[in-house]
């Protein structure tokens, strides 16, 4: 079988993956993107705990499937804001998103 | 070596790879396809780990619904899906720098846990998962004030989105 470390560090190698995408994109999509790929590992992460740890008790699942729900709404709000912006400013480059930087 | 740990390896390999390469392509488009593959992978990971039913919702949710979202936003604000201009920031170093060591510092940390090499516990034959989770969901004892929650969040999402880039001109 499987052991669980080969999950974990799977899981810590497609957040990191994730992070980097985020701290150094310029587009504010692909940081999107980036923050997806975190949200995932999270999910990999809690089913695995699930599976072995806690197979009887669905806590881990039922976490999952919230998760799911959030990155939906994280998305569908995100990408309103950047159309909007993109419409007014006309560029969705992160950098260039200063209109709340003192 | 099993079947099942060539699989693993064989998974785990493309999703980060295609993860790799969703945050460092020039074209966002072929950004959003590798994150399509990166998705796949995941909901792979989601079937070694015997959550089926999580599978199917990681193809449907994310691969159906927000990957095609996101290649709807990335048409959207085309002008800039594959500018000429780096698409790094000057910053990038200190990214990779923080991102290697998180990733060292979570499997040094996971690696002095004593469950770190579990192996996993044995599923009984009469254990439905899918009909244990639907119950969960929406028993009292259970998840329903998470499962409602999360309703009145999508809800709000929905009119939030629809609020936030209506064109008012």
């Amino acid at each position: 079988m499987i052991p669980l470390s080969w999950y974990l560090i799977f899981a810590a190698a497609l957040f990191s993956i994730g992070l980097y995408g985020v701290l150094a994109r310029k587009n504010a999509i692909a940081i999107l993107m980036g923050i997806e790929l975190m949200l995932n590992a999270i999910n990999v992460n809690l089913i695995a705990f699930w599976r072995y740890r806690t197979p009887e008790m669905l806590g881990g699942q039922v976490f999952a499937v919230i998760v799911f729900a959030v990155a939906a709404a994280e998305v569908a709000v995100g990408l309103a804001l950047f159309i909007s912006l993109y419409r007014r400013r006309n560029t969705i480059a992160a950098d260039e998103i200063d209109l709340m930087k003192w | 070596m099993t079947a099942l740990q060539i699989i693993f390896i064989l998974v785990a390999a493309m999703t980060l790879g295609a993860g790799m390469l969703v945050v460092t392509a020039r074209n966002l488009i072929h950004s959003a396809l590798w994150l399509v593959t990166a998705l796949f992978g995941v909901a792979i990971m989601f079937v070694l780990l015997e959550a089926g039913f999580l599978a199917v919702v990681q193809v449907m949710v994310y691969i159906g619904a927000i990957a095609i979202l996101i290649i709807f936003g990335i048409m959207l604000t085309r002008k800039i899906a594959s500018d000429s201009g780096p698409r790094f920031t000057e910053n990038w170093g200190w990214a990779l720098f923080i991102a290697v060591v998180l990733f060292g510092g979570l499997t040094w940390l996971l690696a002095s846990w004593s469950g770190f090499q579990a192996e996993p516990a044995p599923l009984s034959e009469r254990f439905d998962s899918l009909r244990q989770l639907g119950v969960a969901l929406v028993s009292p004892d259970g998840y329903v004030l998470a499962f409602e929650l999360a309703s009145v969040l999508l809800l709000a999402a929905l009119i939030g989105a629809l609020v936030i880039a209506w064109d008012r001109k």
